[in-house]
């Protein structure tokens, strides 16, 4: 199959279906000097008449201990019990080449705000009878805007954990054939 | 339905034990309001002794809170902290931390001291570690400061402005409660309905 380069300028028409095995959607934050990464590993998501939406279990997130993973879920923190998915919905997508903005609102701990994610978008690839196109994404929210509000002072009297948070979308999506 | 009222002091004239007889009355009769006074048999925290059967104080710690839809801890404070054998217990509790018996469970903290401050400071800390249990910590707060001067003989508070805080804090602890029961507001205590409306009538002001 061809592509030509105007269907590169745009978001492939089409109903893609994220891939959950092979995609990624964590975080990134600073904590105590040094980086503090998790996933979550149940996560949902579609491409489909160019809107992007996509959710994460919030009882998935995977970190390297499952003490902070506990942590993570409670009420100091995403609160899984009564805020159990975190929600993306696009409502804008611009594309330049393999770079691609993604406007839209996002929902972490019941509270929805705007957001916009920057990052690349591949071209559709053959893979067995479909076809997978990867699209990875990245933006930075203050954690507090959503009222995810814990830290705690070190020692120096400076806070532990960063209220900027990286999010990562590292996302395969497949058309069926 | 069940409020688990926990007292951090283990003297039997404490008055921090007295604010939670006092909170007892503003409860909703539906509810049954359980004084924790078995503090002083728990164990100082090993992880040795941290097995299955457990101390069989930890063990009735441990039911009493599963089995509490909602808790009420007072707490005094020792040295600007919380004291040891609730910190101790609280310790017990939390463990194994990812199933423990505090996650998500609605829980609220005040405090009384003979000092001006009511234990702001040990309410602070006793909010955090409850938070890093999972617990779900609410906001709302009582410090009865010189508690001391503040019960008449029969333990009643006499202090009308710390009673109708307390009836508030009766409701934010009930509202984050999830016990159908509760979902009418008639069920509430006749002082804590007060003290909502008076709440709600200041919103409104």
């Amino acid at each position: 199959m061809s592509i030509t380069t105007e269907e590169l300028q745009i978001v492939p028409v089409g109903t893609w279906t994220l891939d959950p095995i092979h995609s990624s959607i964590g975080f990134e934050v600073a904590y105590m000097g040094g980086t503090f990464r998790g996933d979550f590993n149940d996560v949902d998501g579609r491409l489909a008449d160019g809107r992007l939406e996509g959710s994460a279990r919030v009882a998935s997130v995977q970190v390297k201990d499952e003490n902070l993973e506990a942590h993570l879920q409670s009420p100091d923190f995403f609160d899984a019990e009564r805020h159990p998915v975190l929600r993306f919905e696009s409502s804008d997508i611009e594309r330049e080449g393999d770079e691609v903005t993604v406007r839209g609102e996002i929902e972490i701990k019941g509270v929805t705000r705007p957001v916009e994610l920057k990052g690349t978008i591949g071209a559709p690839t053959p893979k067995g009878e479909g076809e997978v196109l990867a699209v990875n994404l990245e933006t930075v929210i203050d954690r507090t805007n959503f009222g995810v509000n814990w830290n705690m002072p070190l020692p120096d009297g400076k806070p532990a954990l960063s209220n900027d948070v990286e999010l990562t979308a590292t996302l395969f999506l497949n058309r069926e054939a | 339905m069940k409020l688990l009222a926990i007292s951090g002091s283990l003297r039997r004239d404490s008055h921090n034990t007295k604010l939670l007889r006092t909170a007892e009355e503003l409860v909703p009769a539906v509810m049954e309001f359980q004084v924790w006074d078995r503090l002083k048999e728990i164990p100082p925290y090993d992880e040795e002794d941290d097995v299955q059967p457990a101390p069989p104080a930890v063990a009735a710690f441990r039911a009493a809170i599963a089995e509490a839809d909602a808790i009420l801890i007072s707490t005094p404070e020792y040295n600007f902290s919380i004291p040891g054998q609730l910190k101790n217990a609280i310790d017990w509790a939390s463990r194994p931390h990812a199933t423990n018996v505090l996650r998500n469970k609605p829980v609220a903290v005040i405090g009384a001291s003979t000092g001006a401050f009511g234990a702001v400071w040990s309410q602070a800390e006793l909010r955090k570690v409850l938070g890093a249990t999972g617990a779900r910590v609410v906001d709302a707060d009582v410090a009865l400061g010189h508690a001391h001067t503040k019960f008449g003989e029969n333990g009643e508070l006499l202090d009308e402005a710390a009673r109708d805080q307390l009836a508030e804090v009766v409701v934010t602890l009930l509202a984050e409660t999830p016990a159908p029961q509760l979902a009418n507001a008639d069920l509430l205590g006749e002082q804590a309905r007060e003290a909502r409306s008076v709440a709600g009538n200041v919103v409104a002001a």
